[in-house]
């Protein structure tokens, strides 16, 4: 075991991939020398060469579309985005050929890549550096979405996907890439892609979340379990596949539900998650099932991020009105808080 | 990261001041021949067969979708230069990639007539096998497939092969901002590519004044260190010259070549378009004078490197696949709806395999 922060168990992974398999490439904009603004490539162009990892023109659709052609010629390209929001020129790219290629060749060409973004906010980034676009990929068929919320699924993802005959978008929680956890990379002790996990057991609900909210529904249940309220947290891991087991059978297990998720609440992951719960466990709900999300508002300025961040404080309110009202309040769900 | 080689010139970079041609619209021998080999006038007897095989093929699949067996035909009669000198520029190991416009050059690259069709029957985005046959599925979304030509490119490089990638766009492309970085990608990279714009004057209704300002499309090499040219597209003489040249220069290792060949689009966008609505006549009677096919024959003809045989049994050729097209485009062209699940991951999601449960179950309800 070992101190490692989430974005070094990522350098570890890379690293790792790079040795393993020559087809790997990491590019994208200052991987090279600078390592990546967040550090998560530094070094590897000191241990494996500019031919192995290098810095690109600077153009996000550029980017995407060349490593489409690197693939095409059976290389494993994984492509830093730098952040978030910087991914949407390449969206096209991402959208209509990544997504579709295994597709329109029916399987006759695949693309093996990576597209790594840094996403979500809580850093104090200025516009556009802290967008939650994982709806937009979980959204288009043919890419798998991938976001973890601790270094060793941070490690253990990014293998897994680089080594993925799809296409993958590997979400990266900005505000979780200083945070430290003692962690033994070495040995795998699960299945990671497509396999939600149980973060925290508990009897009385389940928050589901994933990536930087996983530690909000955490520091939620810690606090939830002073007051005598035992909350189960599974987290996703990855959204697409979407493990349906694993959520249902603590949902069932519990009755209750409240998703939590950073991004934006209208149309977004957590609605889908909702969806599938109502869906599968109906039976077995004993209320309704409600979501803690962000506000449907473009990303705020840094100082006003606190507010618009579903905080320990918003989800433990929601899990009250799931433990103690027979019928749902109505006035909260029209104000968006759930 | 690239091999060092000599800095390139401005001046070798620049495309001739007027398009190079060898043949002038009446099929005589042009005044000032340009800089560049002639090729033999046993590739020109190759390029004629294919010309008149090329436009008979358009023909019909123009004639198949007026008839609505092909949900759209997007026709390149009028541009057979560029598209078979395009195809004949190639090696086996070469990649095409295509547009949407370009199927009589992908079918000269070999591909199956009924399989480069399948994209426009509707019944499968690309039905051939891109990496056997060495040409990329044919691109819809404007000039994003430049991109994929470029990364190929340096993909082969970074193998030590030495193939090139030849990618096709239009006019209307160029105004895209992947045209733009798949350039700046492939001279960054020295990556062994050749961009060959046909710019047949429209996009659809928009004429290429809308498009650039610049004193040709080839001049947008230049601002990126592409070496770049200017062809008469409609004299394939010159489309080979040039296109030979600009693949060599790729396969040597010396960088990217941009090549502008100013055609026309004689026939409409789409059989769904009006271009009444946007040109005259008038323009279009005098391109027609400048008609590839029969410009090449003239010239052979006059210089007896043709005969009335040969021209014959082009035509023949053309005849045969056109009736080996007419009589296959019908079968087969019923996919198994189950099939729509088979493709989308290597390793299907649950949720895809529930919802190919669901329709299986439906197809069986509905057979019951
Ligand atoms: C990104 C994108 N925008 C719009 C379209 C719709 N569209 C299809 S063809 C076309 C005109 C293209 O003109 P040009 O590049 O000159 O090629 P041509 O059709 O003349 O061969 C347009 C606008 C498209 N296919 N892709």
């Amino acid at each position: 075991m070992a101190v490692v922060t989430l974005a070094k168990a990522l350098n570890m992974a890379l690293r790792d991939a790079l040795r393993q398999d020559e087809r790997v490439l990491v590019l994208g904009e200052d991987v090279g020398r600078l390592g990546g603004v967040f550090r998560v490539t530094d070094g590897l162009t000191g241990e494996f060469g500019e031919q192995r990892c290098f810095d690109t023109p600077l153009a996000e659709s550029g980017i995407v579309g060349y490593a489409v052609g690197l693939a095409t010629e059976g290389f494993r390209p994984v492509v830093e985005i730098q952040f978030d929001a910087f991914a949407y020129p390449a969206f096209e790219q991402i959208a209509s050929h990544v997504a579709k290629l295994r597709n329109r060749t029916r399987g006759r060409l695949a693309l093996p890549m990576v597209i790594r973004i840094p996403y979500g906010g809580g850093i104090g980034g200025v516009e556009h550096h802290s967008d939650s676009s994982e709806a937009y990929y979980a959204h288009t068929p043919g890419l798998k979405v991938a976001t973890p919320a601790t270094a060793e699924d941070a490690y253990w993802l990014l293998r897994d996907a680089v080594h993925s005959s799809d296409p993958v978008v590997f979400m990266e929680p900005k505000k979780l890439y200083w945070s430290e956890e003692d962690a033994d990379l070495d040995r795998r002790r699960v299945a990671h892609f497509g396999r939600a996990v149980v973060r925290r057991q508990g009897r009385d609900a389940t928050l589901v979340a994933y990536g930087p909210a996983v530690p909000v529904a955490l520091d939620a249940a810690a606090q939830a379990a002073r007051e005598g309220i035992e909350l189960e947290v599974v987290d996703l891991r990855t959204l697409v596949p979407f493990d349906d087991e694993t959520v249902s059978a603590s949902v069932r297990r519990t009755g209750r539900c409240v998703v939590v998720q950073e991004a934006q609440g209208f149309a977004g992951v957590g609605a889908e998650v909702v969806a599938r719960v109502q869906e599968r466990c109906f039976h077995s709900l004993e209320a309704p099932v409600l979501r803690v999300s962000g506000f449907d508002i473009p990303y705020p300025p840094p100082k006003l991020e606190h507010a618009h961040l579903p905080g320990v404080h918003r989800v433990l309110d929601a899990v009250h009105r799931l433990q103690y009202d027979d019928e749902p309040d109505v006035r909260h769900l029209d104000r968006g808080v759930a | 990261m690239s091999a060092t080689l000599p800095p390139q010139t401005v001046q070798a970079m620049l495309p001739a001041p007027a398009p190079v041609c060898f043949v002038t619209e009446s099929g005589k021998a042009a005044e000032a021949p340009a800089d560049y080999p002639a090729p033999s006038d046993e590739l020109l007897r190759e390029a004629y067969r294919r010309m008149v095989v090329g436009r008979r093929y358009d023909e019909q699949a123009t004639a198949l979708a007026k008839q609505g067996r092909l949900a759209v035909y997007p026709s390149s009669r009028g541009q057979e230069a560029c598209q078979i000198g395009a195809a004949l520029a190639l090696r086996e190991h070469d990649w095409l990639v295509p547009t949407y416009r370009d199927s009589v050059a992908v079918h000269a690259r070999g591909v199956d007539p009924v399989q480069v069709l399948t994209l426009l029957r509707g019944d499968w985005h690309c039905g051939y096998d891109p990496a056997a046959t060495r040409v990329a599925p044919q691109c819809t979304p404007l000039a994003t497939q430049l991109l994929h030509a470029t990364g190929m490119a340096d993909g082969m490089r970074r193998k030590g092969e030495d193939g090139v990638v030849l990618a096709l766009v239009g006019d209307g492309g160029t105004s895209e901002g992947d045209f733009h970085e798949a350039l700046n990608f492939a001279a960054v990279f020295r990556a062994p590519v050749v961009f060959l714009v046909q710019n047949n004057q429209y996009a659809i209704s928009v004429p290429l004044a809308r498009q650039t300002a610049a004193p040709a499309l080839a001049y947008k090499g230049i601002g990126y260190g592409v070496h770049a040219e200017q062809v008469d597209g409609n004299d394939v003489m010159a489309v080979l010259a040039v296109m030979t040249a600009a693949v060599d220069h790729a396969r040597r290792g010396d960088g990217p070549v941009l090549v502008e060949a100013q055609t026309y689009r004689v026939e409409p966008h789409t059989d769904s378009d009006d271009p009444s609505r946007y040109r005259d006549e008038e323009e279009t009677l005098r391109w027609a004078a400048a008609d590839p096919v029969r410009r090449l024959e003239t010239y052979l003809r006059d210089r007896e490197v043709l005969t009335e045989r040969d021209v014959e049994t082009a035509q023949a050729e053309g005849e045969a696949v056109a009736a080996d097209v007419r009589g296959r485009i019908d079968l087969d062209q019923t996919p198994d709806p189950l099939a729509l699940f088979d493709h989308v991951y290597a390793e299907p999601t649950p949720q895809l395999l529930e919802q190919r449960d669901q329709l299986a179950a439906e197809m069986k309800e509905r057979e019951d």
